[in-house]
């Protein structure tokens, strides 16, 4: 079984996250950069299963060259080698050209399973996975809560706003994972002594050929701004009387 | 004016979802609102009069067997066929999981233009505009489709406007679907029939509840002052964590996006990924032990004190104001 996992490097949810007001684009110099947490639960759910049964595990990401940093961390981790697609050319690219890269690559790449997580922290589009799956022509089980690998299926509970339904579907499949999932390992020392000497294939745009190429429709950001940071207002120590006061408060701005 | 899909999603019931009146509102803005549905051969006919009464001038009815059983392969298959036959200029879903997911697939399938997660759209000359509050509504963005039509996913309850009534033209297809290479649904479970409270997406209201609600038993505090305020109930990831309420209560980051007129923050310290889920919120208020919790450096009131003894007297005194007005 070969599972390749789709990881991102995104600013630090712990810090400020910044946007370049002239492109509208990530400014990735505003804040820590690290592997998102979503993406440790994906890669997690391809380990716990690679731990009891015969698997490769391949962590794929399209990126800046400081992502290979959190591909180490995959390979870390547990992975057993690393695909990086970087190219110039896509920086900025919108999630339809992103999907069309990943998908070429996953094709160049073959896959019995691509994990993913169910939407990034950053973009939280949430919509990756089913454009690559929709590329690929294969079956999409996105948002699961638990994931149970066979050998020629996935299986998982998927929660919507409607409420929670039990799916499965043939492989090969995409699925997205959600941060119900089992939480990721630490990487030992062992780990990530090992992680050195793993392969990572760097690919660019010419080694995807003609189907990684930009779509003609294509999204375009028109302005960027920025919303003024909130400050504090009153504060009170609750005397005895600050359920009075709050009450007053909540009146006199007419939202009560 | 050219045509608009809305995806209508519908409960397991079979009721017209949530999300139908407010997409069909700003398609209503955007060109000919055209509600699009998968359905069981003959379950769906009775709701074209409710389509039409939220603004849908058709309603593009594909019927099959297989949409309970197949994952987002029907509802795809829908929208693709009414793409075909009304060559729309925008297609318009939800944020929702389902809403995203089905409007992603057919944005490659037809080769469509993706913006995804908008506040707002707007027509503006020959394009049409989207705009999204990024980073928990630090930044503003604005974006447009070019080369094609455009697929765009609407934030839940971010949008007030609704379309005028109409009485819809109703046409009805059979989908063949092919089940190959689609996920299958083998059991749902629908969630338990919502209270009477407000959708926490969309509530003018929000009351949040936090660890510091201290159980699921004490959490109940959280709800009477929602009660009382006739507002919403949501929760950090920490009370959601402890198990104190359903996930989807959830504020923040990994959560729900609200952006109230009031939102009230018992006992949540405010780490950022939750401010990132509620900052937009026109006041904020906010109760906790800790004078040094982040929540106090975005609160427009801060009380430091214990919500199980603040939160009592306020709704006291809120019953008091709404006995003597």
């Amino acid at each position: 079984m070969k599972i390749v996992v789709l990881v991102k490097q995104v600013p630090d949810t712990w810090g400020a996250r910044r946007l370049n007001l002239d492109t509208g684009w990530l400014d990735r110099g505003g804040s820590e950069a690290v592997i998102d947490e979503i993406d440790e639960r994906a890669l997690e759910a391809a380990l716990a299963y690679q731990d009891s049964n015969d698997a490769e595990v391949v962590a794929l990401t399209m990126g800046p060259d400081s992502a290979k940093d959190m591909l180490r961390k995959s390979l870390a981790m547990g992975a057993d080698s690393a695909v990086h697609i970087l190219d110039s050319r896509l920086a900025g690219a919108d999630l339809a050209w992103t999907a069309r890269v990943i998908a070429a690559a996953l094709t160049k790449l073959g896959y019995d399973l691509v994990i993913a997580g169910n939407e990034s922290t950053d973009g939280r589009g949430g919509v990756l996975p089913a454009l690559v799956a929709e590329h690929l022509g294969v079956p999409l089980a996105s948002y699961l809560d638990s994931v149970a690998i066979t050998a020629d299926s996935i299986a998982g509970e998927r929660s919507t706003e409607l409420g929670t339904m039990s799916v499965r579907a043939p492989l090969p499949a995409v699925i997205s994972v959600t941060e119900r999932t089992a939480e990721a390992r630490f990487p030992n020392f062992k780990g990530i002594l090992r992680a050195k000497k793993k392969p990572v294939t760097v690919w660019s745009l010419d080694d995807l050929g003609a189907d990684a190429a930009a779509s003609p429709v294509r999204s375009v950001v028109l302005a960027t701004s920025e919303r003024p940071a909130r400050s504090a207002g009153t504060q009170i120590v609750d005397d005895g009387t600050a359920g009075v006061e709050l009450a007053e408060f909540l009146a006199a701005r007419h939202l009560i | 004016m050219s045509n608009v899909l809305v995806l209508i999603e519908t409960a397991p019931d079979g009721s017209v979802g949530a999300s139908a009146a407010m997409l069909l509102g700003a398609a209503s803005r955007l060109g000919t609102p055209v509600a699009v549905l998968a359905a069981a051969p003959g379950s769906a006919a009775a709701l074209a009069e409710s389509l039409g009464s939220l603004g849908a001038e058709r309603v593009y009815l594909a019927e099959t067997d297989s949409v309970s059983s197949l994952l987002l392969t029907p509802q795809v298959a829908a929208l693709a066929a009414a793409f075909t036959a009304l060559e729309p200029s925008a297609i318009l879903v939800a944020n929702s999981i389902d809403g995203r997911e089905a409007g992603a697939r057919l944005a490659v399938r037809v080769g469509a233009g993706l913006l995804v997660d908008a506040v707002d759209v707007r027509a503006e000359a020959d394009r049409i505009v989207a705009s999204h509050s990024v980073f928990g509504g630090s930044y503003t963005v604005e974006s447009t489709v070019e080369g094609g039509p455009v697929v765009i996913t609407v934030r839940q309850g971010a949008m007030d406007g609704r379309a005028e009534a109409k009485v819809a033209v109703v046409e009805s297809i059979t989908l063949d679907i092919d089940a190959t290479g689609s996920t299958v649904i083998e059991s749902m479970r629908p969630l338990p029939a919502a209270s009477d409270r407000p959708d926490l997406r969309g509530a003018a209201t929000v009351v949040s509840g936090g660890r510091g609600l201290q159980s699921k038993e004490k959490f109940v505090l959280v709800e009477q002052l929602a009660d009382a305020l006739g507002a919403a109930v949501g929760a950090s990831r920490a009370a959601v964590d402890a198990g104190y309420v359903p996930q989807t209560s959830q504020v923040g980051q990994t959560g729900v996006t609200v952006s109230p007129q009031l939102y009230i923050a018992l006992g949540i310290s405010g780490a950022i990924q939750h401010r990132a889920g509620m900052q937009t919120a026109k006041t904020i208020v906010a109760i906790n032990t800790d004078a040094d919790a982040p929540i106090f450096e975005i609160a427009d009131f801060g009380i430091v004190g214990d919500v199980f003894t603040v939160v009592p007297q306020l709704i006291d005194a809120i019953g008091k104001r709404s006995g003597t007005s």
